[in-house]
């Protein structure tokens, strides 16, 4: 009987592509399920789960000075790096038909803030210029991307008007940069919400933000500490309008080179060094060709591949659990389902997409002992809270008529069959940032391609850890290139 | 009388369907022509190919005005001379307008009842205010024909009335897609009805009258 409705039901499926990708996106995830280590490996986490959300309750700043320098400090990394980033972003973006352009902003942006981070530190060392490069160059390549669609997208009406033919730069500026400002400045705000969340990430390599103090305190048990340094953190996101607003702009830009901390003096000789020689397998210095591609061949075999498809699985795992979890979160914040408590539904989202993945994995590894459960938890909530969030809004806005059904039947019947078909384009979208962050998530010490990079670089193995990042970056363009041939609607600006 | 353009048997394709068919069309410095015709008739593309052909000897009014709405009244006005200041003054007159062409911005906008106004952003102006700071912007190029595509459409017939002899003033050539009959035959000397992308007549605005012109619009299937 079921044998036989099978084949029946795959047909209608056929008909219903959003309803098929998904569900056989979870199917994959499900068989993939096994592959993982999922167990939990403490003991008992829940007095210590206890002792961290009392800290979150009660929180403690134990020396303001401190607490200020790494506010300030995260702060002018994000301010340091965006104008710059914004600017370089522009002349990329006026470049972007050329298709070298187009492949080198693709790939520069493939790499994670902090492996790019990992990278300048071997030159820079635990410098202001390694943390600002290494939210510079990444941005720079995506504003590169954002901007050349953006004045694409202008129309040439005002260009025609004052017989501006595509040459001349003051046209541009007054025909198309004109045109494109209002929505280039709000996605730099945007962008620069992002790189206060980079600036705060870099700390877990060693700069001294915020997230360096948060690791410490985490570290050693110190919860009270943490809250307070949490706090900070989301107090100064929610915040960005008020100690952000436009006329502190250029104020704030200038004074964020002060506010860096002190560089150790460059040495321009390591430069060649690390270029010429640091970066390369022993075979490829020696000019021995077929060794160096045996060497590179076997690093792709036995350590590439293996780490690359373990990524892969913790973020199709932990994108199937986040779509899971959009059904289950997103009617809390609703008014319709929830009704009075939708603001508590709200606030829970808020605080689920404001925290960092990598920030959720730490705080998880820590209770839970390191499994893929951590990451695979942190992934599927912070992106479902983000999903969420826009389907609960979406879910308010759904004309609904006098006599609909209420709460579980509303639910069921009436929003999540319109809302589903976004919130999968959404996710589908996600996709790439997740996969993006589980290879982060590596160098906390899950088994995904960043705990081979994080080592390889803690054992000066530099030719394994490029070739490492290059394949991530690979993996990220692929995949890239992948989804955004599936979705059906790119998701704009959604979330970080 | 020299001749701008000229086109025999004029046609233009999008996709499929033909906009213009075997149009014959030629224009003379000085004159003035009103395009006339239902919407669809093919007047815009008339128009978006007399510019292309006359390129910088023409100051364009589209129908969409092209305004930047992010910025100022002013600021697009003074869009319409890019050319005669360097990228760099072009660029600090962006932030802190320069005070020659402000000086000439605002007494033209006093002209078209835009007085006081040249600092307001114009994404919130309303739609006749927004064509009359279209068509500053037109003038201020100071270009000897005038190339408009229903320039006056959203303002009372009055104003529209007087905004346009204004403009006509200042360009000794002008080609104006119109809606109002009464217009094209009070302020143009040559009138060309198009219909379904042909040539419906182009005659002396003297030669005809009003009752023709409605008449003309009734036949095409309805008076917009």
């Amino acid at each position: 009987m079921i044998a036989a409705a099978f084949p029946d039901f795959l047909k209608r499926l056929g008909r219903r592509p959003v309803l098929a990708a998904s569900l056989g996106s979870l199917a994959l995830a499900l068989l993939l399920l096994p592959t993982l280590d999922l167990a939990v490996h403490r003991q008992d986490p829940w007095p210590e789960l206890a002792r961290l959300a009392r800290g979150l309750a009660v929180p403690r700043v134990e020396e303001w000075r401190e607490l200020g320098g790494a506010l300030l400090t995260t702060i002018a990394f994000a301010f340091a790096a965006v104008p710059f980033a914004a600017v370089a972003g522009v002349a990329l973006a006026l470049a972007y038909r050329m298709w070298a352009v187009r492949w080198l902003c693709a790939c520069v942006r493939a790499v994670h803030e902090v492996f790019w981070g990992l990278l300048f530190m071997q030159i820079f060392g635990l410098s202001a210029l390694t943390g600002v490069l290494a939210i510079a160059v990444p941005y720079a390549a995506i504003f590169a991307r954002v901007f050349a669609d953006l004045f694409a997208q202008q129309s040439p009406l005002p260009g025609r008007a004052i017989g501006w033919a595509g040459r001349g730069a003051s046209g541009w500026l007054y025909a198309v940069a004109a045109q494109a400002w209002p929505s280039a400045a709000a996605y730099l705000r945007y962008r620069f919400e992002c790189a206060l969340r980079a600036s705060t990430i870099l700390g877990f390599i060693g700069l001294p933000t915020l997230g360096f103090h948060l690791e410490s305190a985490f570290k050693e048990g110190h919860y009270a500490e943490a809250g307070g340094l949490l706090w900070a953190f989301y107090l100064l996101l929610a915040g960005i309008r008020f100690w952000a607003a436009r006329p502190w702009v250029p104020l704030w830009c200038l004074a964020a080179w002060w506010l860096l901390p002190e560089s150790p003096p460059l040495q321009t000789s390591l430069l060649g060094q690390f270029f010429g020689h640091d970066l390369w397998p022993a075979p490829l210095r020696e000019g021995d060709w077929s060794g160096a591609l045996r060497w590179y061949g076997a690093e792709l075999l036995q350590v590439a591949l293996p780490a690359a498809g373990r990524t892969l699985a913790i973020s199709l795992v932990a994108l199937a659990l986040a779509g899971v979890s959009v059904l289950g979160l997103y009617p809390l914040a609703s008014r319709a389902v929830a009704r009075r408590l939708a603001p508590a539904g709200h606030a829970l989202l808020l605080f689920l997409r404001a925290t960092p993945e990598l920030i959720l994995a730490f705080v998880l590894l820590l209770l839970l002992g390191p499994s893929a459960l951590p990451a695979v938890v942190a992934l599927a909530v912070h992106n479902a809270a983000i999903v969420a969030y826009l389907s609960a809004r979406e879910a308010d806005r759904l004309p609904l008529r006098p006599d609909a059904p209420r709460a579980a039947n509303l639910w069921a019947y009436e929003m999540t069959p319109r809302l589903w078909p976004r919130a999968a384009a959404l996710l589908a979208y996600r996709f790439e940032v997740i996969l993006r962050e589980s290879a982060i998530l590596g160098i906390l010490g899950v088994w995904t391609l960043g705990l081979y990079i994080d080592t390889a670089f803690a054992e000066l193995r530099l030719p394994r850890a490029l070739f490492l990042i290059a394949v991530t970056a690979a993996l990220n363009v692929a995949v890239e290139a992948c989804t955004r041939r599936l979705a059906v609607g790119r998701g704009a600006f959604a979330g970080g | 009388m020299t001749l701008l353009f000229a086109a025999s048997e004029l046609c233009v394709r999008r996709g499929e369907r033909a906009v213009l068919s075997g149009i014959s069309f030629a224009l003379r410095a000085g004159e003035r022509v009103a395009l006339v015709g239902t919407s669809g008739a093919g007047k815009s593309t008339l128009i978006a190919e007399l510019h292309r052909a006359l390129e910088d000897e023409a100051a364009l009014c589209p129908q969409d005005l092209g305004l930047v709405d992010a910025l100022s009244v002013y600021h697009n006005v003074y869009m319409g001379r890019l050319e005669e200041r360097s990228f760099l003054a072009n660029l600090w007159n962006l932030f802190f307008p320069l005070p020659a062409p402000r000086r000439e911005v605002t007494a033209l906008l006093a002209e078209f009842g835009l007085a006081g106004r040249w600092r307001e952003p114009v994404g919130r102006l309303s739609g006749g205010e927004r064509q009359r700071v279209a068509l500053c912007r037109a003038c201020f190029r100071r270009r000897p024909v005038f190339l408009g595509d229903e320039p006056v459409s959203n303002l009372d017939p009055e104003q529209g009335r007087r905004l346009l002899r204004q403009v006509l003033e200042r360009h000794s050539t002008a080609v104006v897609a119109l809606h109002d009959p009464a217009l094209a035959l009070d302020c143009f000397d040559r009138i060309v009805g198009l219909a379904g992308g042909r040539l419906a007549f182009d005659r002396p605005a003297t030669a005809l009258d009003r009752r023709f012109l409605a008449d003309f619009y009734l036949d095409r299937g309805g008076v917009s």
